[in-house]
C-alpha cells in the first residue's frame, strides 16, 4: 500500500497541484491556500506576503490579478483589485514578479484572474509565460464550462491546470460535468454569492462535499466566505481537502499599515495553519 | 417560478420604473440598483421608482453609472437567485438575456411594421434607433434584419468625441472583450480593464454593448454612428421646437443623426425613428447644459 503510494507521486503525469495533493493526503493535512491581490499595495509588499506565507504553512497561494469589473468578488476584493490596479498591476508585470521568485517560492501558486484581461493579452500566450513563472494552476471564475473545454487544453498543454467552480446551485448533472473536467481539483464555492467573509458556514456545504465525492475522487477545496478557524474545522471535519480564504487575508492587507502589514498577514496565516491542522 | 423578489439595473431609470410598475402591479418586492451618478440626473425617475413602492439601490462604486449598477445587480441575483428574478434591462448580460430582451422588445419592430403598411403600403426604407446597451434599437431592427431593403441605422453616444477619452461609442471606437457575461465589443485599455464611458444622456453611458449588435455590425447587416452630447442637444431643442414633445436625450442621438444622414437620400425616403423615450427625466440637465 505504501509502495503503491509512492508510485502515484512520482507519476509524470501529474500536475504540481495533484502531487501537492497527494503529498497532503498522504500526511492527512488539510490543503491551505490564502487568496491575495498582486500588486495590493503594491507589487513588492505581494512579493514579501507571498514569500512569508509559504514560510508560514501556506501549501499554495491563489493570486489575483487586478480587474476593472469583478463580478464575482465582495467588496472587500474589489477594493483590493482597485488598489492594485492604482499602483499600476498588469497580467505582465504579475508573471516578471513570479519569475522573480524562482526558486524561492516553491510552493503550487494558482493565478485568479477574469477572462477579459487574459484574452486581450492573449491566452495562450499568457499560459506561455505563466508557465514559464512557475505557475502551477489557473482559475477564471467567468468562464462556463461550456467555454472550459478549450481553454483548459491550451492550460493543460503548458503543464498547468485550469480549476473549475462548483456552487450550491449547480445542478447535479452539472456538477459531474464539472468535477470530471476539472483538474487539479474541484474549487466548491461554499455560497450563493459573491467573495467576502460570513459569519457561519452554511450546513449544506457538508451535503455537497459528499456529493462531489461520490463523482470521483478528486480533491475538494472549500472557499468563498471562510474566515474563522472554526469554519477551517468545519470544512475539514465535513471531508473537503482543501481551504481557501481570501478576503480575510485581503482586509487584513489594506488595514495596516505598509511597515507592518507583511508580519500581520504571516500572524494570521499561521493562526490558520494551526486550524487547519488541528486533530478532532 | 414562485420567486417573490425582483431586482433590476437601471441607467436613465426607464427600465427602473417599467420594473417597478409591473412590480406593483403583481405585489412583487422590488429593488432597482442605480449609479449614484445617474440617480443625481434622472431624479424624476428615482421619484417615480419610489413612488410605485420599489427601493432604489445607490451605486457608488467604479464610476457610478450603469455598468456599476450592471455588476452590483448581478452580485445580488449570484447571491439571491434562489428567491430573487433578474429583469435585466437592456440586450446585454450572460446568456440567454440578449435573447430574452430581445424577443419582448420586438414588440416595437412588429408594431412598425404594421403601422408602416398601413401608413404608406410598404416597409419603411430606414430604421433609427440610439444605441447604449442596445435593447430599443434590437427591438425595433429585430422583425426586419431578414427584410434586406430595409437600412438599420444605430446611433451612439460620441460624448465629447469619439477621438477624446470621453464617450460610449463601443461599435465605433470598441475591442472584442466581455462584460457582464457576453462577448462583443468594449471600451477597454491595453490590459483588459474596462474603461469609463461618457455621455450626457445615462441610458448610453455604458462602455459595453448588447453582442447582436456587435454581429450586425461584423456581418454588414447594421450601420452605426455616433453624434455628441452638443448634438444630441441640438436636436433635442430643435425637435421640442418642430414636434411639440420632448425626446430623451437617449432618442435625441437618433434624432441628431437625421442631420448626417438626409442630405444623402432621395426625396420621399421613409424613416422610422424609434422615440424611445420621453425627455422629462432630462429637464434638468438640458436647463443647464442650455443655460435655459
Amino acid at each position: 500500500m505504501k509502495d503503491n503510494k509512492v508510485q502515484i507521486t512520482k507519476n509524470k503525469s501529474l500536475s504540481k497541484v495533484d502531487e501537492k495533493f497527494c503529498e497532503l493526503k498522504n500526511n492527512k493535512k488539510l490543503a491551505l491556500m490564502p487568496f491575495i491581490m498582486a500588486g495590493d499595495p503594491n507589487i513588492e509588499i505581494t512579493s514579501e506576503i507571498l514569500l512569508k506565507l509559504q514560510e508560514n504553512g501556506a501549501d499554495l497561494i491563489e493570486l489575483g490579478i487586478p480587474y476593472s469589473d469583478p463580478l464575482a468578488d465582495g467588496p472587500v476584493i474589489q477594493v483590493a483589485a482597485s488598489r492594485a490596479l492604482k499602483s499600476g498591476t498588469s497580467p505582465r508585470k504579475v508573471i516578471k514578479l513570479l519569475e522573480s521568485l524562482k526558486g524561492r517560492l516553491n510552493i503550487p501558486i494558482i493565478l485568479f484572474s477574469y477572462l477579459n484581461p487574459l484574452l486581450c493579452f492573449g491566452f495562450e500566450k499568457f499560459c506561455e509565460i505563466a508557465s514559464n513563472a512557475g505557475v502551477s494552476g489557473l482559475i477564471v471564475p467567468d468562464l462556463p464550462l461550456e467555454e472550459a473545454y478549450k481553454f483548459s487544453k491550451i492550460v493543460s498543454n503548458h503543464s498547468m491546470d485550469l480549476i473549475l467552480l462548483v456552487a450550491p446551485t449547480t445542478p447535479f448533472e452539472r456538477m459531474k460535468q464539472i468535477s470530471n473536467h476539472t483538474k487539479g481539483f474541484t474549487y466548491l464555492v461554499s455560497v450563493t454569492g459573491v467573495t467576502g467573509e460570513r459569519n457561519k458556514m452554511e450546513n449544506r456545504v457538508e451535503n455537497l462535499i459528499a456529493k462531489l465525492k461520490d463523482v470521483n475522487r478528486n480533491p475538494i477545496a472549500v472557499g468563498f466566505g471562510i474566515s474563522t478557524p472554526e469554519h477551517v474545522n468545519k470544512v475539514r471535519e465535513w471531508g473537503a481537502d482543501g481551504v481557501i480564504i481570501g478576503s480575510a487575508f485581503v482586509k487584513r492587507i489594506s488595514s495596516s499599515s505598509k511597515k507592518d502589514v507583511v508580519d500581520y498577514v504571516g500572524e494570521f496565516c499561521k493562526e490558520m495553519r494551526l486550524a487547519a491542522d488541528q486533530k478532532e | 417560478m414562485g420567486k417573490k423578489r425582483i431586482i433590476a439595473e437601471t441607467g436613465a431609470g426607464q427600465h427602473g420604473v417599467a420594473t417597478a410598475t409591473v412590480c406593483a402591479r403583481f405585489g412583487l418586492k422590488c429593488i432597482i440598483y442605480m449609479g449614484a451618478e445617474d440617480i443625481k440626473r434622472q431624479s424624476l425617475n428615482v421619484f417615480r421608482m419610489k413612488l410605485l413602492g420599489a427601493e432604489v439601490k445607490v451605486v457608488n462604486s467604479g464610476t457610478a453609472t450603469l455598468k456599476d449598477a450592471t455588476s452590483e445587480a448581478i452580485r445580488d441575483w449570484v447571491s439571491n437567485v434562489e428567491t430573487t428574478h433578474y429583469i435585466l434591462g437592456s440586450v446585454a448580460g450572460p446568456h440567454p438575456f440578449p435573447k430574452i430582451v430581445r424577443d419582448f422588445h420586438a414588440v416595437i419592430g412588429e408594431e412598425t411594421k404594421k403601422q408602416c403598411f398601413e401608413a404608406f403600403g410598404s416597409l419603411p426604407d430606414i430604421l433609427l434607433a440610439c444605441v447604449g446597451g442596445g435593447s430599443n434599437a434590437m427591438g425595433l431592427f429585430h422583425p426586419f434584419v431578414k427584410e434586406t431593403s430595409v437600412r438599420l441605422i444605430g446611433v451612439e453616444a460620441a460624448g465629447s468625441g469619439v477621438d477624446t477619452d470621453k464617450h460610449a461609442a463601443t461599435i465605433t471606437k470598441g475591442s472584442i472583450g466581455i462584460l457582464h457575461g457576453s462577448m462583443s465589443l468594449l471600451l477597454q485599455d491595453d490590459n483588459g480593464q474596462v474603461q469609463e464611458a461618457h455621455s450626457i444622456s445615462a441610458g448610453l453611458d455604458y462602455p459595453g454593448v448588447g453582442p447582436e449588435h456587435s454581429h450586425l455590425k461584423d456581418i454588414g447587416r447594421a450601420e452605426y454612428g455616433s453624434v455628441t452630447d452638443q448634438e444630441a442637444l441640438d436636436a433635442l431643442r430643435l425637435v421640442c421646437e418642430l414636434e411639440g414633445i420632448i425626446p430623451a436625450l437617449e432618442t435625441s442621438h437618433a434624432f441628431a443623426w437625421l442631420d448626417k444622414l438626409c442630405p444623402t437620400l432621395e426625396k420621399d425616403t421613409h424613416i422610422v425613428i424609434n422615440c424611445s423615450g420621453r425627455g422629462d427625466k432630462d429637464v434638468n440637465t438640458v436647463a443647464s447644459s442650455l443655460n435655459i
